[in-house]
């Protein structure tokens, strides 16, 4: 069984971000970029499934500009066997990432398809989704634990309040949750590897997908600053400042 | 000419600063109070085998260059380890070379895999109580007698030798007075580190505790022909060959260093209001860390065009000893700027400023002193007479 994992470059988890003056967006020149976090489990996790022989191929795929070479670089040495970049400098929304997606399973033939449950930059949440539904394919969100069985997935997944077993077909689309795994560093060796390993790349175009966006940004602007609090004596004022200045009560 | 890391040199750095994220501020302040050495770092960066980063992988290493040496060490230095978490494995970085050189393939194969895998330490024994840096007076002597050398003297500032197992360590198998060149005569071994003939003392010092440094003294030890690395009495070219890449490595870690104490400086200058404002928003705060900055990110390129003469078999002589120079007086710099920038709290060991301080006096003065550099500049680059 192969298994498709999508990774996707995003601003470092590190990173204190910048709204840009003209509100368009944030600032993104001279900052550090990283793998998802997400992606990065779903990596580990698709990396495990081959060394516990459940997986024969792990093909990571990206989508973004000449620098998301890098991202499969590190996916490459923490074990994966080979990459596709599909080359755009082009914002891509959700659902061309999703389309360009299906192509590639087109091509591929996976037997799952491993993606981050969320990208850290948008917090869209539904790439794993639209893919499953133009791949006609079933899908297990938010995944916590998963176990390949045959030709079926079990997979345990996080839901309000608790966890939810589901059972699936394979064929399917996997999107990761936090618990899932601990995703390992690369070592010397698989950084040394990772070198000869193919990326392969393609452009939207040449896969005959249309990326232009539905959505539009109208603004981005910064959360408003938290002011500094009050202390209050003791609790009948802390009662009347709730009554007549917050309005709460 | 490119400024960049390359992607593998990118990854590198990465890799590293994850494993070292694991070892946070509070087991180098508790490594600082109590001592011990970090033999966790040890074996989590020889488990993912960074020890063989410049090993050829003939014989298990990863073939790089001093370059990617330097990302390394940088990395770990910056990542709050210090002094203390670079010179846990600095030794084995890079000691070894001349083994990688000289050696035959029968003690490549011996001696390097237990190394890379963080199975053996190796120290360098090469510095005496009464010779400094004058090495080729060195009076550590080792006579041939039955198929084997017998060591005695005595050696100084010998760092890690009370956990190695190994030593490389020079001594004198023809007297000076018998040979042409004073540089003769000097002869190297990689052997065992037998504590029944070798007397390990602790020496107490300034800063970086949970890295021991000592006196040695040797008493008959005895060591099989095989252990000597090429030919008798070519010992002190055997040394050479290793110092200027050391030189590198220990520049990098003072970047790092700098860099972490500059960083600290920096958050708490920001976070620390005063008269209801930031000290950071003071220029006179500001002006120090920015020239700190300056000074660090010039010395980091200075160490990166260092290793790359080095790498590319360029001499490197003249780059190494300016990089270690320019990398120890910035670190310097900026571990001084960050404790006076955290004024009282900076004299505080819990805001981890003040352990940076005595720790980056390490590559200050070693392996060699700043004002021999300058001579070393004058008589060799500048064509100056020499003063030594």
């Amino acid at each position: 069984m192969k298994v498709l994992v999508a990774v996707k470059r995003v601003v470092d988890y590190n990173v204190k971000v910048r709204v840009k003056a003209d509100g368009t967006g944030v600032d993104l020149a001279n900052v550090k970029m990283s793998m998802n976090p997400f992606d990065e489990i779903g990596v580990e996790e698709a990396v495990r499934l081959k060394e516990a022989g459940k997986a024969t191929e792990v093909i990571v795929v990206s989508i973004g500009p000449a620098q998301a070479q890098e991202t499969l670089r590190t996916a490459l040495a923490m074990g994966a066997d080979r990459g596709i970049l599909i080359k755009t400098d082009a914002e891509v929304q959700p659902l061309a990432v999703a389309k360009l997606l299906k192509a590639v399973c087109d091509a591929e033939q996976p037997g799952l398809v491993i993606t981050g449950k969320q990208a850290i930059d948008d917090d869209s949440n539904q790439t794993g989704q639209m893919l499953a539904a133009l791949w006609g394919r079933p899908q297990a969100t938010f995944a916590n634990k998963l176990f390949i069985e045959g030709d079926k997935a079990k997979v345990v997944r996080e839901i309000d309040g608790g966890l939810q077993t589901v059972e699936i077909d394979l064929p399917a689309v996997l999107t990761t949750d936090l618990r899932l795994n601990e995703p390992r560093y690369a070592s010397l060796p698989n950084i040394m590897k990772a070198k000869k390993k193919p990326i392969d790349e393609k452009t939207p175009e040449s896969l005959g997908v249309d990326i232009a966006s539905r959505l539009k940004v109208l603004k981005v602007a910064e959360p408003p600053k938290r002011v500094a609090g009050v202390k209050v004596p003791d609790v009948a004022t802390l009662v009347q400042k709730l009554k007549t200045e917050a309005g709460v009560i | 000419m490119d400024f960049g890391l390359s992607d593998e040199q990118r990854s590198i750095q990465e890799a590293v600063a994850k494993i070292c994220a694991r070892f946070g501020d509070d087991y180098w302040l508790e490594r600082d109070r109590e001592g011990g050495f970090p033999h966790e770092l040890h074996q989590a960066l020889a488990a993912d085998g960074w020890l063989g980063v410049c090993i050829p992988t003939e014989y298990g290493g990863a073939g790089l260059g001093i370059t990617e040496a330097a990302i390394m060490m940088q990395a770990i230095s910056e990542s709050g380890a210090g002094m203390t978490g670079a010179s846990a494995v600095h030794m084995n970085i890079f000691g070894l070379n001349p083994v990688v050189v000289f050696g035959t393939d029968e003690q490549k194969r011996r001696m390097l895999p237990p190394l890379i895998a963080g199975k053996e330490k190796a120290c360098f024994a090469v510095t005496e109580p009464n010779t400094g840096l004058d090495t080729t007076k060195l009076k550590t002597r080792a006579v041939l007698k039955d198929g084997r050398y017998v060591l005695n003297g005595a050696k100084v500032w010998i760092s890690t030798a009370q956990v190695a197992e190994k030593m490389l360590i020079l001594a004198r198998t023809t007297p000076i007075e018998d040979v042409k060149k004073k540089t003769d005569g000097l002869s190297l071994f990689y052997t065992d580190l037998d504590r029944t003939k070798v007397e390990v003392r602790e020496i107490e010092k300034m800063g970086r505790k949970a890295v021991d440094s000592n006196q040695l003294f040797i008493d008959g030890l005895e060591v099989p022909v095989e252990d000597r690395i090429g030919e008798e009495g070519k010992g002190f070219q055997y040394i050479l060959h290793g110092m200027n890449p050391e030189r590198i490595l220990i520049a990098a870690e003072a970047v790092g260093l700098g860099m972490v104490a500059l960083r600290r400086a920096a958050a708490y200058a920001k976070e620390r209001v005063v008269f209801g404002r930031p000290i950071g928003q003071n220029q006179g705060v500001q002006h120090p860390l920015a020239k700190n900055w300056m000074e660090l990110e010039a010395a980091r390129l200075m160490v990166m065009s260092a290793a790359w003469h080095y790498d590319t078999g360029r001499p490197s002589g003249a780059a190494a000893n300016a990089a270690k120079y320019l990398a120890a007086e910035a670190g310097f710099a900026a571990c001084q700027t960050a404790v006076m920038t955290h004024g009282g709290f900076g004299y505080a060991k819990e805001y981890h400023v003040e352990r940076y301080l005595r720790e980056v006096m390490v590559p200050r003065i070693a392996p060699i002193s700043p004002q021999l550099i300058l001579c070393f500049i004058a008589e060799q680059v500048l064509g100056l007479p020499k003063s030594y």
